[in-house]
């Protein structure tokens, strides 16, 4: 009977992840609108995309190989698998075991290659541009997150999920000027890694600034909803992760019922929507950086990250 | 001593160390001057703290003096400097932020292998604050040395005495004479170096350092 409690708790958890993505990409362009008094797309807007371009026809290049055709399922596996491993609602579901942090950034890593090859494949400027500017902030990027990942497995004892958030809502933690500065590492390098505003903008077509989309600009069709939905899948799992590891509360304990969880499950909604606020409100404060100077953004988050856990080696060693 | 005390204790000392790094990110003049200002501000509350924490009276003075001198006057001062010598907008490094960054992390990595094994005998409180002290002076040092201009060069210097009286409060027992003395000392210091700016500008129509060395003809 647990066991079936537990798959079922696993499988919620994969698809609220799938189900609220989009939504959320959509509640942030939504409040990002109001805040410049326009009224923006409505709040489904990005679920009607999706389905619309499920039914186009994919149009492929001449030269595209089978890599081409094999990689936004291999994007979509990877980063809804990721996704589904970070804890939402609860703690100790059934892979939570399986639910470590290198194990969640070792899959988006390779997401990202994936997608880095794509972009070349065909051959074009654009690809070849994105894929480059896209590994270059990979690579100030990944180290950045690994070393907030020490820092706070210092703190924890542990580099599972379910552990760090039990261990984070518990009263042990205290107060930690190295979880402060690996919060803020955390928060740049999930801008970086979304696209969001201070380093890329999907939004525009811009040759000049484009990241993401120069990557992503030869698909069309099912192909391009699903990438579309594995960038989505990518910033749910960001603020997720940001939830889970430093507001835990709310969150349902591991062998609670289904009650604690359909609260968890509430608290998680409030904790997404606050953050998606947050984040508009940041986009909308900010201007895009020159492409020259996101090395100098993103190390700094690496330089905080080090710093994080070069103090907490500190205080760990007294 | 609380776990909590020793906590805001560490998050003080800590946040002295990353001003020091945002010191060494600026690249403008006044943000600059704001962020040493920011600097002061955090040692005379870590003072303050461990005044509360020692039960030691005489380290609020330092504190007030870390306050009114580090944070309001001597920003103000060199805000003053700067208008006149017309040079507010640009700092030159000698090398990149990034490269200077990995130098400052390495300095503070050093400075905690050197602390932690030299003092395995004093309590945790003083063991933690030395090792920020000494990694305050050397970002400090670093500072100065990966600046060419003179006034981020005198900023570089005021950071690094900061460091040292971080060091001061934390090992107990400091006399106030020789902290208010220092402390005069560099207030002193400051003023000949303020004078020596405006010598440095008259000879070489520039606080750029560098034109020191083409005048000795090391240099091109």
């Amino acid at each position: 009977m647990n066991a079936l409690r537990d798959l079922l708790s696993q499988g919620a958890q994969m698809l609220l992840v799938l189900a609220l993505a989009p939504l959320l990409t959509g509640f942030v362009r939504k409040v990002k609108a109001r805040l410049l008094r326009r009224r923006g797309p409505p709040l489904l807007q990005p679920y009607r995309d999706l389905v619309r371009l499920m039914r186009k026809d994919v149009v492929l290049a001449d030269n595209a190989s089978w890599l081409f055709r094999v990689i936004p399922y291999l994007m979509f596996a990877g980063t809804w698998v990721a996704a589904s491993l970070v804890p939402t609602f609860g703690n100790g579901l059934l892979f939570s075991w399986t639910a470590d942090l290198i194990a969640i950034i070792a899959l988006l890593g390779s997401a990202r290659f994936f997608q880095a090859l794509a972009g070349m494949d065909v051959g074009t400027a654009f690809g070849g541009i994105g894929s480059s500017r896209e590994v270059m902030i990979a690579t100030l990027a990944e180290p950045a997150i690994l070393m907030t990942v020490f820092a706070v497995a210092m703190i924890a004892g542990s580099t599972q999920l379910s552990t760090v958030a039990e261990f984070m809502g518990s009263n042990a933690v205290g107060l930690r000027v190295s979880l402060g500065m690996a919060l803020v590492a955390l928060i740049i390098v999930a801008l970086a890694e979304n696209a969001r505003i201070p380093v890329d903008n999907p939004a525009t077509h811009l040759e000049l600034t484009m990241v993401h989309e120069a990557m992503v600009l030869e698909y069309s069709g099912r192909h391009l909803a699903l990438i579309d939905l594995s960038s989505q899948l990518k910033l749910l799992l960001y603020v997720s992760l940001i939830a889970c590891v430093f507001v835990p509360w709310g969150t349902a304990e591991a062998d609670a019922g289904f009650s604690a969880r359909a609260s968890g499950a509430l608290f998680y909604l409030g904790k997404l929507a606050i953050f998606g606020f947050l984040l508009a409100l940041f986009e909308t404060s900010i201007a895009k950086m020159r492409v020259f100077r996101i090395p100098e953004f993103l190390g700094a988050a690496l330089m905080l990250a080090l710093l994080a856990t070069l103090l907490r080696f500190v205080s760990g060693s007294l | 001593m609380s776990s909590l005390q020793f906590d805001i204790a560490h998050l003080l000392a800590g946040s002295l160390v990353l001003a020091s790094f945002m010191m060494l990110y600026q690249d403008r003049l006044y943000s600059l001057l704001n962020v040493y200002a920011l600097h002061a501000g955090v040692l005379a509350l870590s003072v303050a703290w461990q005044a509360y924490v020692q039960h030691a009276p005489h380290l609020y003075v330092t504190a007030v003096i870390a306050l009114v001198f580090k944070a309001i006057i001597i920003p103000v001062a060199l805000h003053r400097i700067i208008k006149q010598l017309g040079i507010h907008r640009e700092i030159e490094n000698v090398i990149g932020i990034g490269l200077t960054m990995m130098a400052g992390i390495g300095l503070v990595a050093l400075s905690m292998v050197v602390m932690l094994r030299v003092t395995p005998g004093a309590d945790a409180l003083a063991r933690e604050d030395l090792a920020f002290a000494l990694s305050v002076v050397l970002l400090g040092l670093l500072i100065m040395v990966t600046r060419r201009n003179a006034v981020s060069q005198v900023v570089g210097f005021m950071s690094l005495e900061n460091g040292l009286v971080l060091a001061a409060t934390g090992a107990k027992g400091m006399p106030l004479v020789v902290e208010i003395s220092v402390a005069f000392s560099v207030l002193i210091a400051f003023i000949v170096i303020g004078i020596f700016l405006f010598r440095i500008r008259e000879r070489f129509d520039s606080v750029d350092v560098q034109a020191l060395d083409r005048f000795r003809g090391e240099r091109r």
